[in-house]
């Protein structure tokens, strides 16, 4: 595997939480605990998928979504969003602005893992469907 | 020497300067440029009518017949201008919203708009006025024969002495000429004269300073000053005259009563009044113009008698004495004087009398001779001005052949008190009309009928002596012998002065017989609406309405009213009040408002009564009638009191509206509020939950899995979950916390503490010297110990707070916390300022609410609640916190009272 996840996330405690969960799966796990840095690091560290918190210092997640959403490059990036507020009106804000998949805290360890997977596996899967040049280059590796 | 032409020639000029003023006036007013035409000034100048050539010449001659009894012609209208300024008010505040025309208007329009009153009283006025038009007509030919007289001695036997009436005629010809060219010139005898008023302005002036003159040149020309002046007063005749009080109180009050009503007066007074306000600068003006005018009566008069030979007549002492000393010049003018107050009094009188007559008796006539044909074309306004000159005609010829009549004789002189007393007859069903409801018109009438006959058999017909059948026999045995009926002496009461006697009996059976027959009889309805509108002109904001049919055809109403106020002011009005009601052209609905409009503005031109009989033949034929009338008071009443019902009504729903609004807006406030709090505590609860769950779920994986976690790792992760339930636990007692302070639900312990002492415990508890040894606290120990009530507990809370927030906070190198305590009043402040960065302006006004945090202070554990429970606190302590801006860091003040304060 050897996929990268970028977490944006500012409580220690979860950011320590989530790492330990996806790191012993096999997922290097990247930290961006500014808002305001958030769209920089995922520009430069070409994650192949996004944990996003919504309460962040400097911008909030549902911004850095809105912003990511609009550059065409990170038109297809899995963004998974965490939010400790479980109201329905975040939930559709967040699909409205194209999220890939919307986690209320506290989440179960295991949905945590299978969610991340899947996005990761889906997007991946579309990409193939996309170019399938790249998609026997890869078949051609792994043969 | 001043020949009888040149004078003649004086006398023509001075005529025509005054048709060229009154004529510029007219022009000016036309165009819409009164300017000072329309000040409080002309309005008391043309007051001065009341002085008139009677008292010009007449005063002179009744101080030395009389002595100080003339001052009772001045001091009565002084009374009324300054004691009785509000029946003016009154009076002049009903002629403008009544659109009223004349004295016998007011009457008639007040007592049911009343022909039979109007007819009483423009008759009544007409016999009191003529004479004294005669009298004005003498004086003038008087005083052309006394200048004529001085110069035939110049020049011996050269002229004829010229004939008395023939200079009458002329004068009366002359006069009538003015009053019809100016008087008569607009059909609505509402709207001023301002031709007239200027010019009779003009002759106050000249008169004034026509008897100032003499009056300075007698004491300083002839006299040798105010010393000399008063001893000669001393050795006159004059001052030996004793007064008779009852005469001179009864004379002042009628004087006073026919300044009222005198219908000259009521023409300048009322009528020509522009503007309410000048009666305020009239109210002292014209009393003093009246004191100058007597200033000198006396010592004119006591020079006269002294200086002139015996059997001179006083009365033209004011022409005379200049004569004597040869002051041509100075005779000229006073001559000049005379004759302006005789002339502004006749033409005054005389387009007050034809209002009067053609409003209350030719029009009325003429509409009831062609009663069928109310409606058909023909202009009414050539008619009623026509009226109007013939009027003005016919009194000055009345005038004058009474003045041919009575061959100038002495008697006239008595004429004013007689005219006065007829024309007071007025006042009991004037006064009564504005200030009594219960005054009705049978009252009025029975009133007016009486007192005019009482006053012509006691004071009128003597006067005119065995030619009216009043010979010395009946005077003084009473008719066919019936002393009881004796015409000076009614009733056996004898030894009475006749003037007092008759305006004593006129009076009091007038006013008696006013109110008895008000009491005994029932009101029509005209009337009783008329009655409320006079009565309470103040009160009234709408007319009452004295229409409501809708069989009235606006097009008759709009053939009729051109034919009264002429074609283009007839269209204009109906087409604004089409417009007005929503209508196009020129046929507006006839409302009760617009036919109610619609009477006071032909009113206007007719009168009342007229315009209230016109408007009735085309409302189906007759006037309203009494049940019409009721229904429509009724209805007047009922729709105001539900208007006002409504009003309350509307108001009521508006305040409610209001609330609701206020309530709707408070509730989505505390909606939002109530949202974001949840959502708040939602994210606090959530969040240590969510590092709880994760690393639980990790342990239990470790567990049942087999995979085994290092030591350390585990360790680690319990610590977290151990630390988070704890910030778990301390969020939840915050919020249990703030929610008893915040429903007052508190229970606080009050006792006497030491501030020092809870304070000492605060430090103690922040664990100052444990982990935190940096932030120093510097206090000032001496000033803390103050004694308050209290709950100690919770006072620790809020410094606890207030401390380990400084302790978390303050960035600065070697932070420092002070404390101050002071005493301000009855109440104790306590400051807690640190040496940080502060709290930036736009974040101070929020730190005090829930949840609300700085930047990144979730690292620190807080959940945002400390100051919230701070705030409420000292709210439940009685007092409060707030942040001391500008202090070099953070600051908080508490604001505590020493006693505790029961709500």
């Amino acid at each position: 595997m050897g996929k990268r996840v970028l977490l944006i996330e500012d409580e220690p405690n979860i950011i320590e939480a989530i790492r330990f969960i996806l790191s012993r799966d096999g997922w290097s796990v990247e930290i961006q605990s500014d808002g305001a840095r958030a769209i920089d690091a995922v520009r430069t560290k070409h994650p192949d998928i996004v944990i996003l918190d919504v309460m962040l210092p400097g911008m909030s997640g549902f911004e850095i979504l809105r912003l990511l959403r609009q550059d065409p490059a990170h038109a297809d990036l899995p963004i998974l969003m965490l939010t400790a507020r479980g109201q329905k009106k975040d939930r559709d804000l967040a699909q409205s602005y194209g999220v890939s998949a919307f986690m209320t805290k506290p989440f179960s360890n295991a949905d945590m893992l299978e969610t991340v997977r899947s996005l990761v596996a889906q997007a991946h899967q579309t990409s193939k469907d996309v170019t399938p040049d790249e998609a026997a280059a890869e078949s051609i590796e792994n043969g | 020497m001043l020949s009888f032409n040149v004078l003649v020639l004086a006398c023509l000029c001075y005529a025509s300067f005054l048709f060229v003023v009154a004529f510029w006036a007219e022009q000016r007013a036309k165009r819409g440029r009164l300017g000072w035409l329309k000040s409080p000034w002309i309005y008391t100048l043309s007051l001065s009518i009341y002085c008139t050539a009677w008292t010009f010449y007449g005063a002179v001659g009744y101080a030395a017949r009389s002595g100080l009894e003339f001052a009772t012609i001045y001091m009565g209208p002084t009374m009324v201008m300054i004691g009785w300024w509000w029946i003016l008010r009154k009076l002049v505040h009903i002629g403008r919203s009544q659109r009223i025309t004349s004295i016998a208007d007011l009457i008639s329009s007040r007592y049911g708009k009343s022909t039979v009153l109007g007819v009483l009283v423009t008759v009544l006025a007409v016999i009191g006025t003529t004479p004294y038009i005669a009298l004005q007509l003498q004086s003038v030919a008087l005083s052309f024969a006394v200048f004529s007289q001085a110069g035939n001695e110049g020049v011996t036997g050269a002229a004829t002495l010229p004939d008395l009436n023939v200079t009458a005629l002329w004068v009366a010809a002359g006069l009538s000429l003015f009053a019809i060219l100016f008087g008569t010139r607009n059909l609505d005898a509402n709207e001023r004269h301002h031709g007239v008023v200027t010019a009779i302005a003009l002759e106050a002036i000249v008169k004034f300073i026509g008897l100032l003159a003499v009056g300075v040149f007698v004491v300083w020309g002839i006299g040798g000053g105010m010393a000399d002046m008063l001893a000669r007063i001393d050795a006159s005749p004059v001052s030996q005259v004793d007064l008779d009080g009852t005469r001179f109180i009864t004379l002042t009050l009628l004087s006073g009563a026919a300044f009222l009503t005198l219908p000259r007066m009521f023409q300048v007074l009322v009528v020509e009044n522009a503007d309410e306000d000048h009666l305020f600068t009239a109210g002292w003006a014209f009393p003093l113009y009246m004191f100058g005018m007597s200033l000198f009566v006396i010592p004119i008069a006591v020079v006269g008698l002294n200086v002139l030979p015996e059997g001179s007549n006083p009365d033209m002492f004011v022409l005379t004495l200049p004569l004597n000393y040869d002051q041509h010049a100075l005779a000229t003018l006073s001559f000049l004087g005379g004759f302006s107050s005789a002339t502004s009094m006749v033409i005054v009188a005389a387009i007050a009398l034809s209002t009067m007559v053609s409003n209350h008796i030719v029009v009325p006539l003429w509409l009831s001779s062609r009663k069928d044909s109310a409606t058909y074309s023909g202009d009414i306004r050539a008619v009623v001005l026509l009226a109007r000159r013939v009027s003005i005609a016919v009194v000055l010829a009345l005038g004058y052949f009474y003045f041919r009549l009575s061959g100038g004789s002495e008697a006239l002189a008595a004429i004013g008190l007689i005219s006065f007393t007829g024309l007071a007859q007025v006042l009991p069903a004037m006064l009564g009309g504005i200030f009594w409801r219960g005054a009705t018109r049978t009252g009025a009438i029975m009133g007016l009928c009486l007192g005019f006959t009482v006053w012509a058999y006691t004071m009128f017909l003597p006067s005119f002596g065995a030619a009216a059948g009043f010979s010395t026999q009946v005077l003084d045995n009473g008719p066919w012998g019936i002393t009881q009926l004796r015409p000076q002496a009614l009733f056996g009461i004898t030894g009475v002065d006749p003037v007092v006697h008759a305006v004593v009996w006129s009076l009091a059976l007038n006013s008696a017989v006013f109110i008895l027959g008000s009491l005994m009889s029932f009101p029509r309805p005209v009337e009783r609406l008329q009655g409320a509108q006079f009565v309470n002109v103040f009160d009234h904001s709408g007319p009452a309405r004295g229409w409501s049919l809708g069989r009235v055809e606006a097009e008759d109403l709009l053939v009729m009213a051109q034919r009264i106020i002429g074609s283009a002011e007839a269209q204009s009005l109906f087409q604004n009040e089409a417009k007005a009601q929503g209508k196009k052209g020129y046929l507006p609905d006839p409302t009760p408002a617009f036919m109610d409009g619609l009477e006071r503005k032909l009113a206007g031109s007719v009168g009342a009564a007229t315009a209230h009989a016109m408007l009735g033949q085309i409302t189906d034929g007759a006037a309203v009638s009494v049940e019409d009338l009721m229904a429509v008071a009724n209805e007047t009443a009922q729709m105001l009191e539900h208007s006002n019902q409504l009003e309350a009504q509307s108001n009521e729903l508006a305040r409610t509206a209001r609330k609701l609004r206020e309530a709707n807006e408070k509730l989505t406030e505390i909606s939002i509020q109530k949202d974001a709090f949840l959502s708040q505590i939602s994210h606090e609860l959530r969040t240590p939950m969510t590092s709880i769950r994760a690393f639980s779920e990790i342990l239990r994986d470790a567990g049942t899995s087999g995979t085994k976690l290092d030591e350390a790792s585990l360790a680690r992760f319990s610590g977290v979950i151990h630390d988070e339930a704890q910030r778990l636990t301390r969020l939840l007692d915050a919020l249990l916390d703030l929610s008893v302070l915040e429903s007052g639900q508190v229970f606080l312990t009050w006792e006497r503490h030491d501030l020092h002492d809870v304070i000492e415990h605060a430090i103690e508890a922040t664990g100052q010297g444990l982990d935190g040894a940096d932030l120093q606290i510097k206090r000032d120990l001496s000033s803390e110990h103050i004694i308050l009530d209290t709950d100690a507990d919770r006072l620790a809370q809020v410094f606890i707070n207030l401390i380990s927030n400084a302790r978390k906070y303050c960035q600065a190198e070697t932070p420092v916390l002070h404390i101050k305590t002071r005493r301000q009043g009855l109440n104790i402040q306590i400051d807690f300022i640190d040496n940080g960065q502060g709290i930036p302006e736009q974040k101070q006004s929020v730190i005090f609410e829930k949840f609300s945090r700085l930047g990144d202070e979730a690292k620190a554990g807080g959940a945002g609640l400390g100051l919230a429970i701070c705030s409420e606190i000292a709210h439940n302590l009685g007092g409060s916190i707030s942040y001391l801006p500008a202090q070099g860091g953070a600051g908080f003040r508490i604001d505590l009272p020493q006693t505790r304060q029961l709500p």
